[in-house]
């Protein structure tokens, strides 16, 4: 197939009134492992389910492997694998019997099943839990069985819906291991929505920043890193707290200057050079500093600077702590 | 559409392993219906010269156990087309949704395992009703119920699909058993003749498809019926499609969007 893998123009989703997904245009192409990054409610879901055919566009279009969403329904769904966010294998049969049922409705002879669950159920290491039933998964088994049913008719676009939602960190460093690995040697354009900044940092060559049904930014997670230009230093004082402002604040160098419980945050540019002029200040006018840390800018700062907040207040809370591990639907 | 053939079958062989493979529902979904069986036929041991409208010289038992095969299809093939409502829950459906067969595989699918679920029960109830005394008229009439048997299970599917596809979760499903199954299942003359019932309610039961589905069964299996057979076959035939078509219609709107 010529062409980008996907190829949205002015796609447009409207429920009773509300707009979820608001004219977006993106290209994908072949190969990529491509991120949509965003807050719950921010219409990554509604959009990986457009161009699944699980919901039809309001306005614009959608091809996907050079199929119309619309038209060729049929040919889409053969092009392409799904993780959904919310788990949908059936807990009553085998890993073996939920792949045999996948592959049977994707009309895959005896022979080619059998040789693709060995296959897939190897790369996500179940292999030896082929004919355990479903029900007596883990979390991370279950997702990494989705994952491996995904892939099992050989699609050539994969959408994973929050592949890593709801999983402790180290399942999650490991299915993020399986699908690198598969971006790389099935060569599966892999596109996955997520909103743990960490999670497209890692994986992503690409990633689209949706707010509120439209993409804010669009770039690789360098390139928008760097758009924010300065590093963050902090500094936890005990003793010579003003005398420690007095003297940075005539520094040209320091962009900004904010405080709170004792500690100072510093926005420069190039830390690392920066950090010895700063201690050598700290150590001519007798500032006590228990501990010092810097960190580079995170595409969470990249969000914030794009929509001016860090999640969608929906009332109190703390930002990110409130979209915890724990799942939550759309 | 060979594909979906294939998908049809696909969806089956499911039902068949989760069917087979829950062994505690499987013997308890018999339990109601062989009890219905027992107790109402020790009870009513006196037959014909209990009840008017039982034909002459037929045990109770013999009138009795078509009319509980036609419960067991009614209520094993209604909660097969609501079992949509668990794999809605579950999120299997969705696994079947995006593959690329038919909505109507998906529904013939179900359909098929609803059918064959009912019948395994049918044969278990039938076999209870032999050990108690009821005689079969013959083997072309036992061939001859199990069409009927097709027929009633595929009606109320659709009608377990239609609910199913109205319905947002499981809360309905009390209201439904309560306010639709079993009044379907008392006024299909399936325990007693309809003849008993006062000239309105004998009306409404004349709407129940299982009615003619029970009469149809009594025919074959122990060949005696209230209407003529050929009327019994036709009516649930039509019934039959106009379930299944709506069940399949609600099926396909409630799921796109």
């Amino acid at each position: 197939m010529d062409g980008p893998a996907i190829a949205l123009r002015s796609l447009t989703k409207r429920f009773k009134g509300l707009v979820a997904v608001d004219g977006i245009d993106l290209e994908i192409e072949k190969g990529e492992l491509f991120g949509l990054l965003g807050p719950n409610g921010a219409g990554k879901s509604t959009i990986i389910k457009m161009l699944t055919t699980m919901l039809k566009p309001t306005s614009g279009s959608a091809i996907v492997w050079g199929h119309d969403v619309l038209r060729d329904r049929d040919a889409v769904r053969s092009s392409v694998g799904v993780v959904f966010q919310d788990p949908t294998l059936d807990t009553m049969l085998t890993a073996r019997e939920n792949l045999d049922f996948h592959g049977r409705m994707y009309g895959m002879n005896a022979e080619r099943r059998k040789n693709g669950i060995e296959e897939v159920l190897d790369l996500v290491d179940l292999a030896e839990k082929a004919n355990v039933l479903v029900e007596e998964f883990s979390g991370g088994m279950r997702r990494r069985l989705e994952i491996a049913r995904g892939l099992m008719h050989r699609p050539h676009v994969l959408f994973l819906d929050e592949p890593t939602l709801g999983l402790d960190s180290q399942t999650r460093r490991h299915i993020w291991q399986y699908i690198k690995e598969m971006n790389l040697q099935e060569e599966v354009t892999v596109v996955l929505t997520t909103h743990y900044m960490e999670e497209a940092d890692n994986l992503c060559k690409r990633v689209a920043i949706i707010d509120n049904g439209r993409i804010v930014a669009l770039d690789s997670p360098e390139n928008l890193k760097d758009l924010i230009s300065a590093d963050i230093i902090n500094l936890a004082v005990l003793e010579g707290h003003d005398d420690l402002l007095q003297a940075l604040e005539p520094q040209g160098w320091i962009r900004s200057i904010q405080t709170s419980n004792g500690e100072v945050q510093l926005h420069v540019d190039h830390a690392q050079a920066r950090m010895p002029e700063i201690m050598a200040i700290a150590y001519r006018h007798d500032v006590a500093i228990a501990s010092v840390s810097m960190h580079e800018p995170t595409l969470e700062d990249v969000f914030l600077k794009f929509t001016g907040r860090k999640i969608r207040a929906e009332g109190g809370g703390g930002a990110f702590a409130r979209m915890g591990p724990w799942r939550r639907r759309r | 559409m060979r594909l979906d053939l294939y998908a049809i079958y696909s969806i089956w062989q499911r039902e068949m392993l989760r069917f087979f493979r829950l062994k505690s529902r499987l013997i308890g979904s018999l339990g109601a219906p062989f009890f219905f069986l027992a107790f109402l036929g020790m009870g009513f041991r006196g037959g014909g010269a209990m009840m008017p409208g039982i034909p002459e010289g037929m045990s109770y038992i013999a009138f009795l156990t078509p009319g509980i095969i036609g419960m067991t299809i009614l209520f094993q093939s209604t909660f097969a087309g609501l079992s949509v409502l668990w794999d809605r829950e579950f999120g299997f459906l969705k696994e079947m949704m995006v593959a690329p067969v038919s909505r109507m595989a998906i529904v013939l699918g179900r359909t098929a395992g609803g059918v064959t679920t009912s019948i395994v029960q049918s044969m278990v109830i039938l076999t209870a009703g032999i050990f108690m005394g009821v005689s079969l008229s013959g083997i072309r009439g036992f061939l001859l119920s199990l069409v009927f048997m097709i027929l009633i299970g595929s009606t109320f599917i659709g009608m377990g699909l239609a609910f199913a596809s109205r319905m947002k979760d499981m809360s309905g499903f009390s209201l439904i058993m309560n306010f639709i199954i079993f009044p379907l299942f008392f006024l299909s003359g399936a325990i007693f003749p309809i003849e008993q019932f006062p000239a309105g309610i004998r009306l409404i039961a004349y709407l129940d498809p299982l009615t003619y589905g029970v009469d149809g069964l009594r025919y074959c299996l122990v060949g005696a019926s209230a209407f003529s057979p050929l009327a019994d076959l036709g009516i649930l035939f039509l019934a039959c499609i106009a379930m299944l078509g709506l069940g399949a219609y609600l099926f396909e709107v409630s799921e796109v969007e």
